[in-house]
């Protein structure tokens, strides 16, 4: 039997159909991000003329790191709910009696944790650009506008977001109790933002080549997470409990 | 609830094929034996009960031939397909199991939930499917429900219609009543009986003994090893002699010398008083012999009736003779 994609679908359309009904998530998804775009606002509206370069740059990294938190964040606590949660609540073993596959059910639920964290943050980031573009002093706002800030800001979204995926349904394989997954789900997705954060606070000199080939290195390691977890899938451990 | 169940009829691959063979199937987690030399045939539109006491191995037989666990060895075909991982997807699109707890995703409505599983079986007719199927279990008008709302008794009718979604060759229902009221238990049990009509293969574990004994074809008792396997009534005949059970109105003066004296009894054992058990070998005429002799003795007879053995008498003597056998 073949990989299919509509139980791939199955899975994605019977998520997001649960977040909407899920008053946790619907404040995970509404909350975090609020704090997330208050914090950054109130770190460049309140700098002064007088500002130094450097000082400038690190408080562009700043709002700029606190927006791709949201992609680090919402994921790893969705993903990290996804199989413990349902283990949890007895409905794992109905769908595992399936035929779906082991990838199916993998991508299905990646793609549950990814289609609403990459909506919330490109849409948070588009009402940050948006304010700072008409409230902050116009040479922040240039600055923020600068295309490697920007790319690094599109580009690096989906990226981080799926390193937080893998590794928190990784954890959630593994992990029965879920506000234990969830907890070692946020500390492992961290690892990626330290890359972003050195490019966003200019350690690393942020230039097209460089933001790509990291890009790039951080697909290739989101691909090897996926065959990782896909392998460590195993439908008697999460039956059964042990093997 | 009237239990007519609208689903296909259960497809044999090959009318010679039994719809699941097992061949001294064993698990053992660790030093841990689940169940050990499990050998058995259930043929198609069968009703196969599979009961014994709670960490019997039920369950994780049903996971196994469901192919969630990989058995340690021994073999199996479940609907004509041999029993290996490769072969798991292709195994699971034709089965069925309804495990213990109906697992709903409480937040979705009866109808979600079960086109959800409609495209896990890549069903083309999804719509008419779950009609179909919560017809089969009264729920069409619950469709729209979200599951969260639901009484235990409906959850557990709507895992079935779940289960049936996929017309499946076999269907496994793991303890389907277990936990329910005895009104939700009845309607489930009709629900079955109704599978049963429409010859759908069903392998059923329970340890009601009265649920096996009402809805299964034969059924096998399973204590870590399969203990016996057969049709209730011939386990009664091979576990148990047949008798008759007498009662007069008072105690008699001397019971040795009315039984002793018909060759239809073989033995007598006085149970309460004026209530004897009669070893014999057929009921039917022994009963008009033992009548007469009792009449001729001037005894007011209150009921002469042959002893019925339960199917939870066949359970009882076995499994306590099992665990006897164990004991170090």
């Amino acid at each position: 039997m073949s990989f299919s994609w509509t139980r791939v679908g199955a899975i994605l359309q019977k998520e997001l159909r649960d977040y909407r009904r899920n008053r946790f998530v619907i404040y995970t998804m509404s909350f975090l991000p609020l704090i997330f775009i208050a914090a950054p606002m109130i770190q460049l509206f309140t700098i002064k003329v007088s500002i130094t370069s450097a000082k400038l740059d690190s408080r562009i990294g700043i709002s700029l790191l606190y927006m791709l938190i949201i992609p680090v964040i919402i994921p790893s606590v969705l993903s990290a709910y996804s199989v413990a949660g349902e283990r949890e609540q007895g409905t794992l073993e109905p769908v595992l009696t399936t035929p779906i596959h082991s990838d199916e059910f993998l991508i299905g639920k990646a793609l549950a944790a990814l289609l609403p964290t990459l909506a919330v943050a490109y849409v948070i980031f588009g009402i940050f650009l948006g304010a700072v573009g008409l409230f902050a002093h116009p040479a922040v706002a240039s600055s923020i506008f600068e295309r490697n800030h920007l790319l690094v800001q599109l580009l690096f979204t989906p990226l981080v977001a799926g390193w937080s995926i893998w590794a928190g349904i990784a954890i959630s394989t593994r992990v029965s109790d879920v506000r234990a997954a969830q907890q070692l789900a946020v500390i492992a997705s961290l690892p990626p933002v330290v890359i972003v954060a050195l490019m966003n606070f200019n350690v690393i000199t942020p230039s097209l080549g460089l933001a790509l080939g990291l890009a790039g290195a951080l697909l290739l390691i989101d691909g090897m997470a996926w065959r990782f977890v896909a392998a460590m899938f195993d439908r008697e451990r999460l039956v059964t409990g042990r093997r | 609830m009237t239990g007519t169940v609208e689903t296909g009829l259960a497809r044999p691959s090959s009318a010679d094929t039994p719809a699941l063979v097992v061949e001294h199937l064993t698990k053992r987690f660790g030093d841990r034996v689940a169940f050990e030399d499990v050998s058995f045939e259930v043929g198609y539109g069968e009703v196969f009960g599979f009961l014994g006491p709670n960490g019997a191995g039920k369950t994780t037989t049903v996971r196994a031939l469901g192919t969630l666990i990989a058995p340690t060895s021994g073999g199996a075909a479940v609907a004509g397909i041999p029993l290996s991982p490769d072969n798991g997807p292709a195994i699971r699109q034709r089965i069925s199991i309804m495990p213990e707890s109906p697992g709903l995703y409480l937040r979705l409505t009866v109808a979600e939930n079960l086109e959800c599983f409609a495209k896990l079986y890549e069903l083309s007719d999804a719509r008419t499917r779950i009609e179909r199927a919560l017809r089969s279990v009264n729920l069409a008008d619950r469709a729209n429900d979200l599951c969260r709302a639901l009484s235990k008794g409906l959850r557990q009718r709507v895992a079935l219609a779940r289960a049936l979604l996929s017309d499946p060759a076999v269907l496994f229902l793991d303890e389907p009543t277990s936990g329910l009221d005895p009104v939700a238990t009845r309607e489930v049990h009709d629900l079955i009986m109704a599978l049963k009509d429409r010859g759908v293969t069903i392998f059923l574990t329970t340890h009601r003994l009265e649920e096996a004994e009402r809805l299964c074809h034969r059924v096998a008792i399973l204590n870590t090893t399969l203990l016996l396997i057969g049709r209730p009534d011939e386990l009664r005949e091979e576990l148990f002699t047949r008798s008759l059970e007498v009662r007069t109105r008072a105690s008699l003066d001397d019971p040795g010398r009315v039984f002793g004296g018909l060759a239809v009894v073989e033995r007598w054992e006085r149970k309460l008083s004026g209530s004897y058990e009669l070893t014999v070998a057929d009921p039917d005429t022994a009963a008009p012999a033992v009548a007469r002799a009792l009449v001729s003795e001037g005894v007011d007879i209150l009921s002469i009736a042959e002893a019925r053995h339960s199917l939870e008498d066949v359970y009882l003597e076995l499994v306590d003779e099992d665990v006897e056998a164990k004991k170090p």
